[in-house]
């Protein structure tokens, strides 16, 4: 009796942590969204998928790498562009759900904004050429100097893992798009940093000089902003990427196609995982109950 | 083995080999090795932790056929495993969460080995084997953490290896030489990989001593009381315990894959996704939760202590609090095993294994406020209950009466002649 | 026999066979698990992302050979003259110790004729251009014959300096140990001067 008990509040206690993990710092609280891909059953909508390819390519694809994917990971299986079968038009003996010979990915990687760098060539030079399914995306910067000379001394992340290296994931990534604000009038914000209540940072460092005391706090009644600052002006506005299928093109549903976008960038074999766990619980369970009743059937023997 | 061997070998090629290398006898005495019939679920966690071993090997020994152990590289071999790999992601989560099952597991053990006195005599070496089996799973799980190269991994290697410079005069040239350099870089990287992937068969060959030492001495039993009559009080290992602990880790798998396949990222932290920067600390660096209670005991002695620094006292009582335990077979005086026969035992106790989880929970906090006053109460308890309260008592206490045998406290448990063990749900 | 003993036998057989089928399950689930860890040796898909490759043939001349990296094994590419076509085709069938032409384009049956080696993946065949995996059909060595001044062997074409096989002008074996003739890659010429190798 005593032990269970102890057993659940052990449960309890590191649930405790990990939520104390989850919290920290002084950031406006996430606007949670309903994901496609929530859940036990959770897929990704490969619609939103595309379109948040098409957001990441127009607007993200500018400053922000991805430098974990290659072209062809958007016509594996699970991704925005895989084709289980070729569509009209295609070559006869071609394998479409091999992503390095999807037509839309080789379509893609070719008239991709950045080429790939290659070589040396046979005199020694460097060059460019169109990228192929087996290519990285190319990184928008040749190196972390150039992109931080570029952006305001600011490095602009790679957003391979950014929906996995943020707590809230998805839902971080949509509230800081559609988040930014007004610069609060308590605070000093230098030229090139915008506000932004869910970046993590310190507005009480930003304060201005009137709302501070002589020990450097902020004075009684002024509430510090949450939130914090970065270099990154707000990326999207309504109307700005043409979408195909008709959804609202508005920066709220851009933020979400992005960050759904995003998530499968990080983690793109969760279709699988899922469906695999399934199996594993179902025979796992059936499994138990077997074992359960070969166990009772030998103490009973034992009984007798 | 402590049992007179039943083996009866039937054929010319099992005479034959016999003779030779008693193998086939060493598993059927295994099997047929005569184990208390009352042992109840709680027993059930030295096969769940067999289990977990051969599981971290055999993903371990397959990470490593794709991983690569340098510091431009490391972090990309994971994403390559997660991405490319066949079952890579698979492997990784199973491998990475499969560290946490391990010390959920470790951490009942230890509890139900303290609650029963599994670490009396005659089991006192059992018990420090035991103890130093946790302490290279701590090692290595410490080493394993640092492999994937994310911001937690080089900062937590940065303040752990950090401690040993607490060491009066020598600690400076330990921290050089862990490091291979003057600061967590590839030299420490490497090393770190080739001792991750060594000291899991070290760990190996401790629990083959362990296991070697409780069929010498026996198993313990949760009425703790010595096998009277082998006929009345044990049954054969196989098939009783065998279906009860496979019974008991499908179980546990069920809780492993819930992990893996739905939320493989909740014992992690998001920061080790982001790769290692030498140039840029995390806002706050929290180490794996199974470290929690220790890094708050760490963090707890905020105070010098005449000659010793706070940095030092803080490192002497996180090393203390570990190996307090290879003395605890002494420093419990009682003569009673089981605290099922101790009610006032068993009230300190609980109370130990609740300071233990407050301590990890204060672990995650930052070390501020009530937090570390909090802290300081909890560690001032947690040593408490090993220097000052199980020594007295031992002397102070009166237990209540026990059973004449093990199978007189089944009947008088159940009030029928039928096993603990036929009953599903844990015996206590 | 009593009704007693009847049931007593079928609740014995109901109780092994829960045990039974309990391990049977379990056996099961051990197997499925190999899978994964088996499987996870294969090629992985960034390796398979790389199965092809370009190669720009606009600067070897006639009579040169040259070599290029191809799923890790080298690839030789000959540009065959007028005269070594001619004395590649020459070759009866029946002189061959491998009479079947080991070209990854074909069926696989096909006779080892200089023009069934010379032919592409969509049965184009430009006798000009000899393309071979460099890699003896014997114990995997590469055979010299390349680069210019090292031994092509008694028939002008490649000699295994590992174990003496002789491969001639359409790279099959003449003398030696090798049992095969040398494979030839699954290739597709791009543009006239830009083959696709894999």
């Amino acid at each position: 009796m005593i032990l269970r008990t102890l057993l659940i509040s052990t449960i309890v206690g590191l649930a405790a942590i990990s939520s104390a993990n989850a919290a920290g710092g002084k950031a406006e609280k996430l606007e949670h969204q309903h994901w496609h891909f929530a859940g036990p059953f959770g897929t990704f909508d490969k619609d939103a998928l595309q379109r948040g390819f098409q957001v990441y390519e127009t607007v993200c694809s500018s400053c922000h790498g991805l430098e974990m994917l290659s072209f062809r990971n958007l016509g594996q299986k699970g991704g925005p562009f895989y084709l289980a079968s070729c569509p009209a038009g295609v070559a006869e003996g071609v394998d479409c759900s091999n992503p390095n010979d999807n037509p839309v990915v080789k379509a893609i990687a070719a008239n991709y904004k950045f080429q790939i760098t290659d070589g040396p060539d046979d005199t020694g030079d460097m060059f460019q050429r169109p990228a192929v399914p087996s290519d990285p995306f190319p990184n928008p910067f040749a190196n972390d100097a150039i992109a931080r000379l570029a952006n305001n001394n600011a490095l602009p992340p790679d957003l391979s893992l950014m929906a996995k290296a943020r707590h809230g994931g998805p839902d971080y990534i949509y509230s800081l798009l559609v988040g930014y604000r007004d610069t609060p009038s308590t605070v000093d914000v230098a030229p090139g940093q915008y506000y932004n209540p869910y970046f993590h940072g310190d507005m009480s460092q930003a304060l201005k000089p009137e709302y501070i005391d002589e020990e450097g706090h902020a004075r009684e009644g002024i509430e510090v902003p949450l939130g914090g600052v970065l270099a990154m002006a707000p990326p999207l506005q309504d109307g700005m990427i043409e979408y195909a299928d008709g959804s609202p093109q508005t920066v709220e549903q851009y933020s979400k196609d992005v960050s759904e976008f995003l998530m499968w960038a990080a983690e793109p074999k969760m279709e699988a995982r899922k469906s695999l766990g399934i199996m594993t619980l179902v025979y796992l369970v059936i499994l138990a109950f077997l074992l359960y009743w070969s166990n009772r059937k030998n103490w009973s023997n034992l009984k007798k | 083995m402590s049992h007179p061997s039943t083996y009866n070998p039937s054929t010319g090629f099992e005479k034959w080999l016999d003779k030779r290398l008693p193998i086939v006898r060493m598993g059927a005495d295994f099997m047929d090795f005569p184990t208390p019939n009352n042992l109840n679920y709680w027993w059930t966690f030295g096969g769940i932790l067999t289990v977990c071993l051969v599981v971290q090997i055999l993903t371990g020994v397959i990470l490593a056929m794709h991983y690569t152990p340098h510091t431009d590289m490391a972090f990309a071999s994971v994403e390559h495993i997660m991405r490319d790999v066949n079952y890579g992601w698979l492997m990784r989560y199973v491998h990475a969460n499969g560290a946490s099952m391990f010390f959920i597991a470790v951490y009942i053990h230890m509890f139900r080995g303290i609650y029963y006195g599994s670490y009396k005599a005659p089991r006192e070496v059992v018990w420090m084997l035991g103890v130093v089996i946790y302490l290279l799973m701590m090692a290595t799980a410490f080493m394993g953490y640092v492999l994937p190269w994310g911001q937690m991994s080089y900062w937590g290697a940065t303040v752990i290896t950090n401690l040993f410079s607490a060491i009066p005069l020598v600690g400076e040239d330990i921290r050089t030489l862990l490091w291979g350099g003057f600061s967590v870089d590839n030299p420490t990287l490497n090393r770190f990989f080739s001792l991750h992937y060594l000291l899991p068969f070290a760990i190996f060959g401790v629990v083959m001593l362990h296991i070697w030492g409780f069929h010498t001495s026996g198993n313990n039993n949760p009425s703790g009381i010595e096998i009277k009559d082998v006929k009345k009080d044990t049954v054969p290992f196989h098939p009783y315990y065998t279906v009860k602990d496979g019974f008991a880790i499908v179980v546990f798998l069920i809780l492993f894959a819930a992990f893996v396949f739905f939320n493989p990222n909740a014992l992690g932290h998001a920061d080790n996704y982001i790769e290692a920067n030498p140039l840029s600390t995390p806002a706050s660096i929290v180490p794996e939760w199974y470290y929690l209670p220790f890094y708050a005991i760490l963090r707890a002695i905020t105070f010098d202590i005449g000659p010793i620094s706070s940095k030092l006292g803080g490192v002497i009582a996180m090393f203390g609090s570990i190996l307090i335990l290879f003395v605890l077979p002494w420093l419990d005086t009682s003569k009673v095993r089981s605290m099922r026969y101790r009610p006032v035992a068993r009230m300190w106790f609980f109370l130990f294994v609740i300071s233990c989880i407050a301590l990890g929970y204060l672990g995650g906090k930052p070390a501020e406020g009530t937090y570390v006053m909090f802290a300081q109460i909890f560690t001032a308890y947690y040593f408490g209950f090993f220097l000052i309260i199980l020594p007295l008592l031992g002397i102070m206490e009166t237990p209540k009466p026990l059973p004449r045998s093990i199978s007189e406290s089944v009947l008088k448990k159940t009030g029928s002649s039928a096993p603990s063990g036929s009953q599903p749900a844990p015996a206590e | 026999m009593s009704t007693a003993d009847l049931n007593e036998d079928s609740e014995h057989t109901r109780r092994d066979f829960i045990h039974i089928f309990g391990a049977a399950t379990a056996a099961v689930g051990a197997g499925a698990v190999v899978w994964p860890l088996v499987s996870q040796m294969n090629p992985d898909a960034s390796v398979l992302a790389l199965s092809t490759k370009d190669v720009d043939l606009s600067a070897v001349s006639e009579g040169q050979a040259i070599k290029v990296m191809w799923q890790g094994k080298p690839v030789f590419i000959r540009h065959r003259t007028a005269e070594e076509i001619e004395e590649a085709s020459a070759t009866s069938v029946s002189a061959l110790k491998d009479p079947i032409a080991r070209n990854d384009n074909l069926n696989g049956s096909e006779p080892a004729t200089d023009e069934n080696i010379v032919t592409g993946e969509n049965g184009e065949a430009r006798p000009q251009w000899l393309i071979l995996v460099g890699v003896c059909t014997h114990l995997g060595c590469i055979p010299l014959g390349t680069t210019s001044g090292e031994n092509r062997g008694e028939f002008n074409g490649w000699f295994c300096p590992c174990h003496g096989s002789h491969y001639d002008l359409a790279g099959r074996i003449r003398k030696g140990p090798a049992p095969e003739n040398l494979l030839v890659p699954p290739y597709q010429f791009t543009t006239d001067s830009v083959v696709k190798i894999g």
